[in-house]
């Protein structure tokens, strides 16, 4: 039987921690996410779980930590959020071409500067190239459940990376809401133990990790990287698959809501995501079919399933919580449109929205905007701008 | 038992010959006698920041090192190995790991005094118990001799250049043994490979093997930077300490000790001379640089004296 609980997104990923038990958890506070090694650390503190919480004095110490952690045998942790995941930015690179599978919450909140300590995705979105799994999260449960699957996809013999599990900082990483979680009995048999082939620790086996590594091999490092991160897409399923069995809750790459007869559709990551499906029946009621499609991996990006989804649509708009000052768009949005022309979908008219930059709030009637322009240009074929702010003064 | 070399250099090599280090280079010097002390049925975790030790016996896919060696970044090779500590400590109270393993975290000046700073403090504040070793070669050796933290006053290097303005760097060493002492570390130690390497080994048995953070400041001086003839290594190392340029000492629980105090304390003019980084010091009207030097490191010996408690 499930436990039915009432936790906060911060809450529900420590309790995920704590319900792993890790060999290391090396952290430092940061707004928001602050609370997740607080209440690890309470969990330490009490013998609720035999982990050594190693309090450093830097996010950059933490993922070095985490590193030397993990390549030592360990299973290593980690929470962090904006400067603090930037901080760790060097780390970030290091941790995934040394192929070891930490597992970091990060609870998404505005890059400085300017300081600002709300929710956007600058943070993670920063982080996308540096060779780590990233998945995103709705809601409370989601955090909860994504952190129980997060071990088993970045220690797959086939993948053998780090993995980001991301929250919205406060918008859920401090939003209380009803989950059910799972046993700490089945967890552990679900997560299992970790035994890596080799690490330092084995005496019998001494290592070397992190060389001077040149142009003789390099390249052929980085290929092997990069294939397994292709390899992450199958595993990250198959891993949702066995989840659903134990919980009976699915998850695939992505979420299509209301997609059904829909000729416009919505893209867009995390609790905004719950706002546009809100949004999404009210609209159905109204006898407007506009689709929700929010991305739960975000890397790798599952680039044939995103298209193959996208084709049947007329028009589509992308949400991006997060610039790339590119001029010409966000990070999902680039990423989306070059699927879509990658895989030959030519027929949907596409268009970006820039959104709740610095935690700006968005509501209903925001999201009532896009979906409005999406049917719009359904209607015209028309598209008059492709990249453009939602909810800005100008 | 009685330090012997002769039996201590017959224990098996755990840093195989091979690696690029340059020859006359103190740093390798330095490493193998501290890897002498760990009991041979020990194994050892050893990380290194960036930097010349770790770019030149880690170059992929060969490896100098006996025991499980690992290399992060430039500024963690603390908060790296700390973390392996930590995992070391939950899986041998789950029963995964037997056996001893010792932990050593290498960096030169550079990734010790300047970029690492922050990183060492944190996990020698923390206790784990590992032993932090700083190889001062006095400047960014791997990078091509640029000035840190460490480079003595008036040195020449490629970016505290002796030129016809500003005579080489401006500014005093800092004094990092006396910022980890300040840690209240139980063994903080400063140590160079001189004469038999007893005063080097016995410190490395002690740091190894005394429960917590310990941290040696090690003296390895390097050719390329120093400019001297490479045989004159170990005079060099000589010279640093008997003209009290580098004082052996230290400091275990707060208590300060100096292990050596010269019969006939040399001028440091002695040791200067034998450096092309101090060339334009011996040029006519640079008297006073010399002058100088001397009385900092007159200044900085009998502070030591006095935190000792010994006559000055």
């Amino acid at each position: 039987m499930a436990i039915r609980e009432r936790l906060s997104g911060n809450e529900a990923m420590a309790v995920a921690m704590k319900q792993i038990n890790p060999d290391v958890v090396a952290a430092f506070p940061i707004t928001p996410s602050t609370e997740v090694p607080q209440y690890f650390s309470t969990f330490v503190a009490n013998g609720q779980v035999d982990t050594e919480f190693v309090p450093v004095e830097s996010e950059h110490s933490a993922m070095s930590a985490c590193i030397g952690a993990q390549a030592a045998g360990g299973r290593a942790m980690t929470a962090t959020s904006a400067n603090g995941l930037a901080l760790m930015w060097e780390c970030l690179y290091i941790a995934s071409c040394s192929r070891l599978p930490i597992v970091l919450a990060c609870v998404n909140r505005t890059l400085s500067g300017p300081l600002n300590i709300h929710n956007d995705h600058s943070d993670s979105m920063g982080a996308r190239d540096s060779g780590w799994i990233q998945i995103y999260s709705e809601n409370c449960q989601e955090a909860y459940d994504n952190m129980l699957m997060a071990n088993k996809i970045g220690e797959h013999p086939d993948v053998l990376l780090p993995v980001m599990v991301c929250q919205d900082g406060f918008i859920t990483s401090h939003a209380i809401e009803n989950l059910d979680l799972v046993e700490d009995d089945k967890v552990k048999a679900f997560v299992g133990e970790y035994n890596p082939e080799e690490y330092l620790l084995n005496k019998e086996n001494p290592i070397a990790v992190g060389p001077l590594d040149h142009f003789t091999h390099c390249f052929e490092h980085k290929r092997q990287q990069a294939q397994a991160m292709m390899n992450a897409k199958k595993v990250v399923l198959e891993v949702s698959a066995e989840f659903a069995k134990l919980t009976g809750r699915s998850y695939g790459l992505f979420e299509e809501y209301n997609a059904e007869g829909a000729e416009a559709c919505v893209v867009v990551l995390n609790s905004t995501a719950g706002t546009a499906k809100f949004v999404a029946d009210q609209y159905k009621a109204q006898g407007k079919k506009v689709a929700v499609l929010k991305p739960r991996l975000f890397r790798p990006f599952p680039v044939d399933e995103i298209a193959e989804a996208l084709a049947k649509y007329k028009a589509i708009a992308i949400m991006d919580k997060a610039e790339s000052f590119n001029a010409a768009g966000g990070p999902l949005f680039t990423d989306v449109t070059s699927a879509l022309y990658a895989k030959s979908v030519f027929g949907p008219k596409v268009i970006n929205y820039i959104y709740g930059l610095g935690g700006r709030d968005v509501k209903t009637d925001d999201i009532e905007v896009v979906f409005n322009k999406t049917l719009e240009i359904v209607a015209t074929g028309k598209v008059d701008s492709v990249y453009n702010y939602l909810g800005v003064r100008e | 038992m009685a330090y012997n070399l002769k039996e201590v250099a017959k224990k098996p090599e755990r840093l195989t010959g091979g690696h690029r280090m340059c020859a006359g280079c103190g740093a390798p010097v330095v490493v193998r006698q501290i890897l002498r002390a760990l009991k041979p049925e020990d194994h050892a975790v050893i990380g290194s920041a960036t930097g010349c030790l770790e770019v030149s016996t880690f170059l992929y896919p060969y490896t100098a090192w006996k025991d499980s060696f690992i290399h992060n970044a430039f500024e963690n090779s603390a908060a790296n190995i700390s973390g392996a500590e930590a995992a070391y400590v939950a899986m041998k109270k789950r029963g995964k790991v037997k056996g001893e393993t010792k932990f050593i975290a290498f960096g030169g000046d550079g990734g010790t005094y300047d970029i690492g700073l922050q990183s060492l403090s944190g996990a020698m504040e923390r206790g784990h118990d590992m032993v932090y070793v700083c190889y001062d070669n006095g400047a960014y050796m791997n990078t091509g001799i640029q000035r840190s933290s460490a480079t003595p006053k008036y040195a020449d290097t490629t970016t505290s250049p002796a030129g016809k303005v500003i005579p080489g760097k401006l500014q005093w060493r800092k004094d990092l043994t006396g910022i980890m002492a300040s840690h209240n570390l139980p063994y903080v130690c400063q140590t160079a490979a001189i004469g038999n390497m007893k005063d080097l080994y016995e410190k490395s048995e002690k740091a190894l093997y005394t429960k917590g953070a310990a941290f040696m400041n090690v003296l390895a001086p390097c050719p390329r930077g120093w400019i001297y003839n490479t045989p004159d290594l170990m005079e060099l190392n000589k010279l640093a300490v008997e003209t009290c340029f580098w004082p052996l000492y230290e400091i275990i629980d707060g208590k300060y000790i100096v292990n050596y105090k010269p019969k006939n304390k040399l001028p440091v003019v002695d040791f200067l001379k034998k450096q092309g980084r101090f060339k334009h010091l011996f040029k006519a009207g640079n008297e006073y640089m010399i002058e100088e030097i001397q009385n900092e490191v007159d200044k900085r010996w009998e502070e030591l004296l006095r935190l000792a408690g010994e006559e000055v």
